[in-house]
């Protein structure tokens, strides 16, 4: 890439720690509803993450009620994204946890890995 | 005359005030100098001409480095004219920056496109092309009919069909500048910009805002 691009990037906010596939994390979104503006939170699994600059951008996968399996996409360098919390890690061993879309209930857990 | 001279770097995204991404094509533009004002009375037409980058003395010939000794400025790669009515804002041996323009402003963006050799009409028209199925063989991308028949017994001039396509000057209208740096002489230009990266450009005023 060249350098002028790399020279206009935004900074990764401060707020949103370093990320891994298959981390448990909640998200803090900023929503601007009509002139109001509220902090909505998304908390899943992180399926992905894309590296590109200012298009850099992680996936997370969350299950809602009745069993149905909904995936966000964030912009990391967003500042959209007020922050992130790390839950729990997870032992993963693929960058794409795709197959997480198959499995459902116990199936779809991951083995917790703890970080220092 | 608001006008500058640039190379295009590449596209990549930026964040607005509200947190929106907006695409936008980098411009590496200026300094630019003056190098000639044309005017009515002795050239027949009004223009600024503009030279952008410099480069080692020894690239250029011994007649175009006088023409731009002549008010003591660098050898530059590239020397552009640009019309226009109001000449009395430069004067010659003036430096342009992107301080010229502001964020908001509309520009026109001229440019050599990216040159697609010998193209179809499908490619370079926008023919639809034959049908697939129904008993079609080497018809998918095919032109069909270019005219009538025995009248007129020839192809009207001017009709559309295959040939060389790309590298050929295009102006981009009414685009919007969405970002300035003139630490380094960038510009953001909102969307796509004419030619391949590297490319020279020329950034003006918009004609028709």
């Amino acid at each position: 890439m060249s350098d002028h691009i790399k020279a206009i990037e935004v900074p990764v906010n401060p707020q949103i720690p370093e990320l891994h596939p298959g981390d448990t994390v909640s998200v803090h979104v900023r929503i601007k509803e009509g002139d109001r503006e509220r902090v909505q939170e998304f908390r899943g699994t992180i399926i992905r993450m894309r590296k590109g600059g200012n298009n850099a951008n992680f996936t997370v996968r969350r299950i809602a009620s009745h069993g149905i399996g909904v995936e966000r996409t964030f912009l990391l360098r967003s500042p959209r994204v007020e922050k992130v919390v790390v839950q729990r890690g997870a032992h993963v061993r693929r960058a794409q946890l795709y197959f997480l879309r198959d499995r459902t209930g116990r199936r779809a857990r991951l083995k917790e890995k703890r970080r220092s | 005359m608001k006008g500058l001279l640039g190379k295009k770097v590449g596209m990549t995204q930026i964040f607005d005030e509200t947190g929106a991404v907006v695409p936008i094509t980098l411009i590496e533009a200026g300094p630019c100098y003056v190098t000639q004002i044309r005017k009515t009375e002795t050239d027949g037409y009004a223009a600024v001409q503009l030279g952008f980058e410099e480069i080692k003395p020894r690239r250029l010939t011994g007649g175009q480095l006088g023409h731009l000794k002549r008010f003591d400025l660098p050898p530059l790669r590239y020397l552009r004219e640009f019309q226009t009515e109001t000449l009395d804002e430069v004067s010659e041996g003036d430096r342009l920056t992107v301080e010229l323009f502001v964020v908001g402003d509309h520009v026109d963006i001229i440019g050599t496109t990216k040159g697609k050799g010998f193209a179809g009409g499908v490619k370079r028209h926008g023919f639809r092309g034959g049908p697939k199925t129904h008993g079609q063989s080497d018809r998918l991308r095919a032109p069909g009919s270019h005219g009538s028949t025995t009248t007129p017994g020839r192809v009207l001039k001017g009709s559309r069909g295959p040939g060389h396509m790309g590298f050929a000057r295009v102006t981009s209208q009414n685009l919007v500048v969405a970002l300035i740096d003139a630490e380094r002489n960038l510009l953001g230009i909102r969307g796509s910009v004419p030619g391949p990266r590297g490319g020279l450009v020329m950034v003006k005023e918009a004609r028709k805002q």
